[in-house]
């Protein structure tokens, strides 16, 4: 009997959620959103999704056999980053932009990096930029929604954030229809991407997030509130140009971006402090690439720029160990 | 009203698992066939033994003596006599020098103790008894207590902290002396006090058992003891998390806790203390918990140092399944044993028996820098970052991110969802910094 004892050293107990369970949650606080973008783009939305997220795990599956790494496509995080860029894309994406998307996010975005945990990048985001910028045509052409029942066939239309730059680039002044629809926009009736439209879908996934903690709220608070705050100033100066806070957050996935893209844990740092600098950075980044860059959509570009800063904001924001004297810190 | 319960930064809270032994009173457990009391049971020089085989010694006798200023000597636990001096297995996995006794059932003192009026006698005199009791820290890190009572002079000591927190789950040794034998902790308080010349002295317990709160409130009333509770959280009873939460000042990284003024003393030391002082008694025994779901009855235990795991076991009804993992100590940071054969030292706070399926064993993944490592680090340092500079061998760097101010609590590992041995890295990183310390 005694020779099956185990001699491992403390702590004896593991608490908390595996990696797997994260992972699972994260999906599962996805679905409402999912289920919202079904409702309103009808069976391309969900054809996008389906796509995406076989894509990636078979993208996965074949990395891990080409790189004789272990078969950890388990662990749900191909799947997750299957629906994210599902999530990201517009419901009339043809399929091989779907699958094309799919094997860029695993290949380029994770795997050449040594697969889970050691990608700098968020993988939907850098599929979704590179596709953005080789397809810009199958990547912005948009359906308005036609909730399911409407029997209505997919129209296409603009998205409130591409019709904001728009106007203001033709006329220097905000479209009068932009005023008075928030209340369409929180519940996702609206075009856009399939996980842009919704604010309300994800705020719901958000909660069971933050109630599984899961989520912590650095990122997404400092990541709202710096939006609103600069958003709000510009808005201040020049409300005929510059669109309110409001319409800053229940547009363009800025949502979405928040609770589910910027936190990323692998490409988000990792202490408390390091991470409110990286809300606030994105905030900045999402407003001003909005207002000013080239295209109306920011939130993608800011993500990726606040990853690559990721390791410097690691690095200078090391906390002050137990009793160490103020002065003292020093790892940099 | 709820008031916020004073505490420290980080920190866990595990599920308890008290409620198995936190009802039961402790019972004394019968003498075993054969004692095994170990000549090591202290940090510091090992004691040096004074018996040989064959020897008839009687209870409480001198049997090794200490070497040293860091040493205490230990005592025979009942009389008997000497089988063997040997190498035999020790709690800290080595096979250790160890008078084996084969006790004769008297249990007979030599000369009875001899009671003394602290009161009467000088910081110096209770100093003495106390060593030559062999009182070390009854809560597990078994340091001795005397050292820890001699602070130089440029280094007066204003607060004396006793540490009733046992925040380890499982363990309840230290609750059920609060409630039962309150009277000697209260007493050891009192004689501690008087060789430090502390001003104030507080007794910090985790809210999670209000009973001996109350207890100790009741028991306290009238006297300058304070009884503070503390929230419920791990590691609560770390020395350095103790002192943050009840002074409100953080001892300074590579300091020891009498720069602050304050010494930290367990709750089952300061019983000791009292045994040692007032009743003559040399510590031959102590209180510990055995428990786990492998065993068939659970309880707190009033054990004879150097009493084999086996003949615990025994006395508390067996094992219902194979047992799969000794540990001596709680689950957070005790010592996974080889075997049953392992004796009770006085540092043995609890003795934890787990089955096949308490194992929690899980497939170490990739860190996914999640964070919660970082956010339940209690020294406030980064395990991640430490962690994979250890596996790189980058040791400076490991040491410029702070790896010495690790207390070993292991709530990194702990929380760690892909079950990195985080805290093992971290002491393998320490292990190295110190190696190359003391080459320079
Ligand atoms: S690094 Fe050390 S102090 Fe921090 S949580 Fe891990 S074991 Fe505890
Ligand atoms: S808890 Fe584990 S996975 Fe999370 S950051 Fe720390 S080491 Fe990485």
């Amino acid at each position: 009997m005694e020779r099956k004892l185990i001699l491992s050293s403390s702590p004896h107990l593991h608490g908390e959620q595996s990696t797997e369970q994260i992972m699972r949650a994260v999906i599962y606080a996805l679905l409402p959103a999912c289920a919202v973008s079904i409702y309103f783009f009808g069976l391309p939305a969900l054809r996008v999704l389906v796509l995406c997220t076989l894509g990636c795990v078979l993208a996965e599956i074949a990395c891990q056999r080409l790189m004789r790494r272990p078969a950890a496509w388990r662990d749900g995080s191909a799947a997750l980053t299957g629906i994210l860029l599902a999530l990201n894309l517009p419901p009339a994406s043809p399929w091989w932009l779907a699958l094309l998307g799919s094997a860029v996010a695993i290949v380029v975005g994770k795997q050449v990096y040594g697969g889970l945990g050691h990608n700098p990048f968020n993988p939907a985001l850098v599929a979704r930029v590179v596709l953005l910028i080789s397809f810009p045509v199958q990547m912005t052409t948009w359906s308005a929604p036609t909730p399911l029942g409407s029997g209505l066939d997919l129209v296409t239309t603009a998205t409130p954030l591409g019709e904001m730059k728009n106007a203001v680039m033709l006329t220097g002044r905000l479209p009068e229809a932009l005023q008075g629809s928030s209340w369409d926009y929180f519940l996702g009736n609206m075009g856009g991407c399939l996980g842009e439209v919704s604010a309300l879908a994800l705020l719901l996934g958000a909660a069971y997030l933050f109630w599984k903690r899961i989520l912590t709220w650095h990122i997404p608070l400092s990541y709202l509130g710096s939006v609103v705050v600069i958003a709000g100033i510009f808005w201040l100066v020049d409300p005929s140009r510059y669109p309110s806070p409001l319409f800053h957050l229940l547009t363009g996935g800025l949502m979405l971006g928040v609770f589910f893209m910027a936190t990323d844990m692998v490409t988000s740092p990792v202490t408390p402090r390091g991470m409110l600098i990286f809300g606030v950075g994105c905030g900045l980044l999402t407003v001003l690439i909005r207002l000013f860059g080239g295209y109306p959509e920011g939130v993608s570009f800011a993500i990726l720029l606040m990853n690559a800063a990721t390791p410097l904001i690691d690095r200078y924001t090391r906390p002050r160990a137990f009793g160490e004297a103020p002065s003292s810190k020093a790892a940099g | 009203m709820m008031r916020k319960l004073k505490t420290f930064r980080g920190g866990l809270h595990p599920p308890e698992h008290k409620e198995r032994t936190a009802r039961l009173p402790i019972e004394d457990c019968p003498l075993p066939e054969e004692l095994v009391i170990p000549l090591s049971q202290h940090i510091g020089a090992p004691a040096e033994v004074c018996v040989a085989k064959g020897d008839k010694v009687s209870r409480g006798q001198l049997i090794g003596r200490a070497r040293g200023f860091v040493s205490v000597p230990v005592h025979a636990s009942t009389s008997g006599e000497v089988l063997a001096v040997e190498p035999r297995p020790h709690p800290s996995g080595k096979w250790l020098p160890a008078v084996v006794l084969r006790p004769d059932g008297a249990d007979a003192w030599g000369e009875a103790p001899t009671p003394v009026d602290h009161r009467e006698l000088a910081p110096e005199q209770l100093r003495e008894l106390i060593r030559s009791a062999g009182v070390v820290g009854l809560g597990g890190a078994a340091f001795p207590t005397h050292v820890k009572l001699s602070p130089p002079p440029e280094k007066p000591i204003h607060t004396l902290l006793i540490n009733g927190v046992e925040c380890e789950p499982y363990l309840t040794a230290d609750h059920r002396l609060m409630l039962e034998e309150s009277a000697r902790i209260l007493t050891g308080i009192d004689i501690l006090r008087r060789v430090l010349g502390a001003r104030r002295v507080c007794i910090g317990i985790e809210a999670n058992k209000p009973d001996a709160i109350a207890h100790l409130d009741e028991v306290c009333r009238g006297t300058e003891v304070e009884v503070a509770a503390l929230a419920v959280k791990y590691p609560q009873g770390a020395e350095k998390q103790l002192i943050a939460a009840l002074v409100g000042r953080e001892v300074p990284s590579g300091g020891l806790p009498m720069d602050l003024g304050v010494v930290v003393h367990n709750v089952g030391t300061a019983a000791a203390v009292a045994d040692a002082v007032a009743q003559g008694m040399p510590l031959i025994e102590r209180v510990t918990t055995l428990t786990g779901p492998a065993l068939v009855q659970p309880k707190n235990l009033r054990v004879r140092i150097g009493t084999p795991l086996r003949h615990l076991v025994e006395v508390c009804g067996g094992l219902k399944v194979d047992l799969a993992k000794i540990i001596c100590g709680g689950p957070m940071m005790g010592a996974a044993q080889l075997s049953l054969e392992v004796p009770v030292v006085r540092g043995t706070s609890g003795v934890l028996l787990l089955g096949e399926d308490d194992k929690a064993a899980r497939a170490e993944g990739a860190c996914i820098r999640c964070g919660r490592c970082v956010r339940a680090c209690p020294s406030s340092i980064l395990p991640t970052t430490i962690a994979a500079y250890a596996r790189l061998d980058r040791f400076e760097d490991a040491e410029r991110f702070r790896a010495m101010d690790c207390i070993e609590c292991g709530c990194c590992s702990y929380s760690c969802p892909a079950a990195i041995p985080l805290v093992q890295a971290v002491r393998h990183a320490k292990a190295a910094i110190l190696a190359r310390r003391r080459k320079l």
